[in-house]
């Protein structure tokens, strides 16, 4: 339990997918305009992240790892499929979204309203392959840590958005050179903001 | 991502294969419709992976060949896809290539492999590949479609390699050519941590999209 709370609390602040990887910068630059529409979005990431990081836990232990087939009989043990790892992750990544956005649709049209536009985006958003990719790099050894860790790190994400957000819904009045305007500017402050997150590093955890 | 509206390529009976259109679909991306710091494609890895000069390099000829290839693949598919699947079609053309490449990098060079380590994977979902594919080889002939990639990765190689370089000399104080007889030092100052770190990489490329838009006047209207 105790591990499981700081694998929590290392994933959103210590190796917050945006400001330590840059993970999903890509729609992160481009819906954090507002503040409501980068919420959306960032609810959005948590929702995919906490479900397809343990989705691919399972996918990677029980079907891609070597000798992960010795479940279904024992010839299979020498067996190695992580070769074909990235396909099948961003397969099962991409279906999932598809099938969410076709639920949420039929469940609850208000949330589709306010969500689903968000939802293909978040196909390509890296940081959800990301997240499946540093499940396999860390060695999760049980189904828990991974929902923690995809949980934790939408969470992350979800901060670093709507901060940023906040910042730049500010910025609107003030007076920027020219050139700098949008884009520069918007990375600069990232850089600020994550010279500020590394702070964190000092936590003992 | 931006929506760049796609340029049709009329058909034509015969165009030399380096005509004046294609020379500007392989040119324009490096410098005045540069992927990173025009279009806002593909940000994250040139973020995270240069922090050294040799692997930017790796990345950005790893991405020129994704790039090219999955458009050409895509633009000769481009009349089959359905709709409604096309972004998993999509994904899974690319994650063919991409996969091909960690393969290779994985066999021949496998420090730099290692200190790439997701960032290959994450090809995948590189919005310029996925931005490129949209936007051009949905809607164009294969020839064209491959230079728009070769450009396109051309054009995010040049600003990796240039962060790349810029982090590594002030970072750790070393160049591409550090360890080889070339080596060279123009002068010598105590290492600037923040550039090793990925705050640095975020304010290096703020004041290169700065330098290259205030000489290009580019401007953005509001925010």
């Amino acid at each position: 339990m105790e591990n499981l709370v700081s694998l929590g609390i290392r994933s959103i602040f210590i190796d917050n997918m945006i400001f330590a990887y840059f993970l999903g910068m890509c729609s992160y630059l481009a819906v954090s305009k507002t503040v409501k529409t980068s919420m959306g979005l960032g609810l959005a990431v948590i929702f995919v992240l906490t479900l397809t990081v343990p989705i691919n836990y399972l996918v990677y232990t029980y079907f891609l790892k070597e000798g992960a087939l010795t479940w279904l009989s024992a010839d299979l043990a020498g067996l190695d499929l992580t070769f074909i790892q990235l396909m099948v992750f961003i397969a099962v990544i991409a279906s999932f979204v598809q099938l969410t956005e076709m639920a949420v649709e039929k469940i609850s049209p208000a949330l589709y309203a306010s969500l689903g536009i968000f939802l293909p985006l978040i196909a390509v958003n890296c940081s959800i392959l990301g997240g499946a990719l540093f499940m396999v790099q860390r060695n999760f050894s049980t189904l828990a840590e991974a929902t923690v860790y995809g949980f934790s790190s939408g969470i992350g994400w979800l901060l670093a958005v709507v901060l940023f957000a906040a910042i730049r819904e500010r910025l609107k009045y003030s007076n920027v050179p020219k050139p700098l305007k949008g884009l520069g500017l918007a990375f600069i402050i990232v850089g600020l903001m994550s010279f500020a997150f590394q702070t964190f590093l000092g936590i003992a955890l | 991502m931006s929506t760049e509206t796609a340029v049709v390529i009329e058909k034509k009976e015969r165009e030399p294969l380096f005509s004046k259109k294609n020379r500007k679909l392989l040119v324009d991306p490096i410098d005045s419709d540069n992927p990173i710091t025009v279009q806002v494609l593909g940000i994250c890895s040139a973020l995270a992976v240069t922090v050294q000069t040799w692997p930017s390099i790796v990345m950005s000829i790893g991405v020129i060949f994704v790039a090219a290839f999955s458009n050409l693949i895509i633009s000769l598919l481009r009349n089959t896809i359905p709709p409604r699947i096309r972004i998993i079609v999509q994904l899974v053309v690319v994650s063919l290539f991409v996969q091909i490449v960690s393969e290779i990098l994985k066999a021949y060079i496998y420090d730099i492999y290692l200190e790439l380590s997701v960032f290959i994977g994450l090809i995948i979902t590189n919005c310029i590949i996925m931005g490129r594919l949209e936007a051009f080889a949905l809607a164009n002939k294969p020839w064209p479609s491959f230079l728009d990639g070769i450009g396109n990765g051309l054009g995010y190689g040049a600003i990796l390699i240039a962060v790349g370089l810029i982090r590594e000399y002030f970072g750790t104080g070393g160049t591409l050519f550090s360890g080889t007889p070339i080596e060279f030092t123009m002068f010598t100052f105590p290492s600037v941590g923040i550039m090793a770190m990925p705050a640095g990489a975020c304010i290096i490329v703020g004041l290169l999209i700065w330098a290259q838009r205030a000489r290009n006047g580019y401007a953005e209207e509001s925010n």
